[in-house]
């Protein structure tokens, strides 16, 4: 999940689990649940359709599916409107579904920043566990 | 005039205080009263780390009645971190939410 000092950045997050393709795509694709591990939505499972991610924070994600292959490929935009530059954010998010031996594994791509994007809003609210983690590395190194 | 950095590594290097701030990001807005009842230090020592982080730009505080409530405002973090960790952070813990939602759904 390293940047690099190119055009774009990629975040990218893997993990499996230990249940069926099916199960994610439903986890992924339907409002409700949806809620239940991202945010409050109106998401639909059709291309072009526009929805919104409403954050705890307060912040309102602008996304639009650009890919729905059932069990097997979601993306859409992940677009954050600000006048300031520095906070504008537009990207995209692609899931993968891999079907393996002992259950799913799914990898998320967050890609499209401009190199000089210094914050994800989408990010601010829990970001701080890596960064207080990351902060206790500095400070014993400092010693 | 010390750079932002200084200022938030200098206030967030209290064990306490970032305790207290890690309570606030987790929970959202809390009273000294209960901030004090799950510190273990006592109401002056809380209000004053409180005074700390809101001149750090980490909390806000808003008065009702006799309570003074805090809340975070992780934004204050954006000089010391760049997109990348704070999404790869986002998008791990929204995945352990999403490997807890899948325990609970049906097949």
């Amino acid at each position: 999940m390293n940047g690099t000092s190119s055009e774009t950045r990629t975040v990218t997050v893997e993990r499996e689990f230990p249940h069926p393709p099916e199960k994610l795509w439903r986890a992924l694709t339907q409002p409700h649940l949806i809620e239940e591990w991202l945010m409050k939505n109106d998401f639909k499972p059709v291309v072009g359709h526009s929805f919104n991610l409403r954050g705890e924070w307060g912040g309102v994600l602008d996304c639009e599916v650009l890919t729905v292959e059932p069990n097997r490929t979601l993306s859409y935009t992940w677009n954050f409107a600000h006048d300031d530059p520095a906070f504008d954010l537009k990207s995209i998010v692609t899931f993968t579904l891999t079907q393996t031996s002992g259950g799913t594994h799914l990898r998320m791509e967050q890609s499209g920043f401009r190199p000089n994007q210094k914050q994800a809003y989408g990010g601010a609210k829990v970001g701080w566990q890596k960064f207080l983690a990351d902060l206790e590395q500095v400070l014993a190194r400092e010693e | 005039m010390p750079e932002p950095q200084d200022t938030l590594f200098r206030t967030l290097a209290d064990p306490t205080r970032r305790a207290i701030f890690e309570r606030l990001c987790r929970k959202g807005e809390q009273t000294v009263v209960v901030l004090t009842a799950q510190s273990g230090v006592s109401q002056p020592a809380v209000s004053k780390h409180l005074g700390v982080l809101k001149r750090a730009g980490l909390v806000q505080d808003r008065h009702e009645g006799r309570q003074t409530h805090y809340s975070a405002r992780p934004a204050a973090l954006a000089p010391l971190i760049d997109w990348t960790s704070q999404m790869g952070g986002f998008w791990e813990s929204r995945f352990d939410d999403l490997e807890n939602l899948l325990e609970r759904m049906d097949q």
